[in-house]
């Protein structure tokens, strides 16, 4: 049973162009600091910018946590709905539902779901009105 | 390469104040939508783009690419410049094309 170390929490506010990336420079920071492998913290950073990203554009904002194990990375990124309508779609790269006011930004390539999942281990998610969970494992040994 | 001589030989705007002139740059990328610099650059990239809002810093900072390069003369936000400075993140701009710039960035050996 892996042995939790260490558990951070990240508020990420729904549309707030601004900020994004906040909540990932704080990830990274954290595991820099931690000591983890520079390849990790990488991957991890491309997991939470886009999971912070997916919250700001598509949701009515969430949170997203980090939890250190000894021998993985366990990242949540759970938001408050409205939820995706169609799941299998939003894996599809290059499908994206993104305001044109985000697009001009650079944002909604459609990328953010499968660069997501290449770069976990284990990559969980579900989605509801309620709000939609991911839940992704990072294994660090 | 240095910075310095990327600045030099490409006669590029220097938009930011506190950067590191000998930081070394290893390679180019070029891209507009973020999701796909964030998957494919590398660490000490040169990234070319026309995006010039502050999250080009956020994929910037957690990439650690070695420098930003706004083509086409394209005006860079305030907010963009200030977070720039404040991580020490050098942003450069040229009027010229993404295409002129990696010609001439590949004569140079990058």
């Amino acid at each position: 049973m892996a042995e939790l170390i260490k558990i951070f929490e990240y508020e990420v506010i729904a549309n707030d162009f601004n900020i994004a990336g906040t909540a990932s420079s704080a990830i990274k920071r954290n595991l820099k600091q931690l000591g983890i492998s520079p390849v990790i913290v990488r991957r991890v950073s491309i997991i939470s910018y886009e999971a912070e990203i997916n919250i700001i554009i598509h949701s009515n904002g969430g949170n997203i946590y980090l939890e250190i194990y000894d021998d993985k990375l366990t990242l949540r990124a759970y938001d408050n709905g409205p939820g995706i309508k169609n799941l299998e779609l939003a894996m599809t790269e290059g499908f994206s539902t993104a305001s044109n006011a985000a697009r001009e930004l650079g944002f909604g390539a459609g990328m953010g779901l499968p660069n997501m999942k290449k770069n976990s281990d284990a990559f969980k998610i579900s989605s509801t009105e309620e709000g939609t969970k991911i839940d992704i494992d990072i294994n660090i040994e | 390469m240095k910075l310095k001589q990327i600045i030099e030989s490409l006669q590029v705007e220097m938009m930011t104040e506190s950067a590191d002139l000998e930081a070394e740059i290893t390679g180019v990328y070029i891209g507009d939508l973020l999701s796909l610099v964030m998957a494919k650059a590398k660490q000490g990239d040169l990234w070319i783009t026309i995006q010039t809002h502050l999250n080009v810093i956020a994929v910037v900072d957690l990439l650690d690419l070695g420098a930003v390069l706004v083509a086409e003369g394209v005006d860079i936000e305030e907010e963009t410049l200030a977070k720039a400075n404040s991580l020490n993140i050098p942003i450069l701009r040229s009027r010229l094309s993404a295409y002129d710039l990696a010609k001439k960035l590949s004569q140079l050996g990058l």
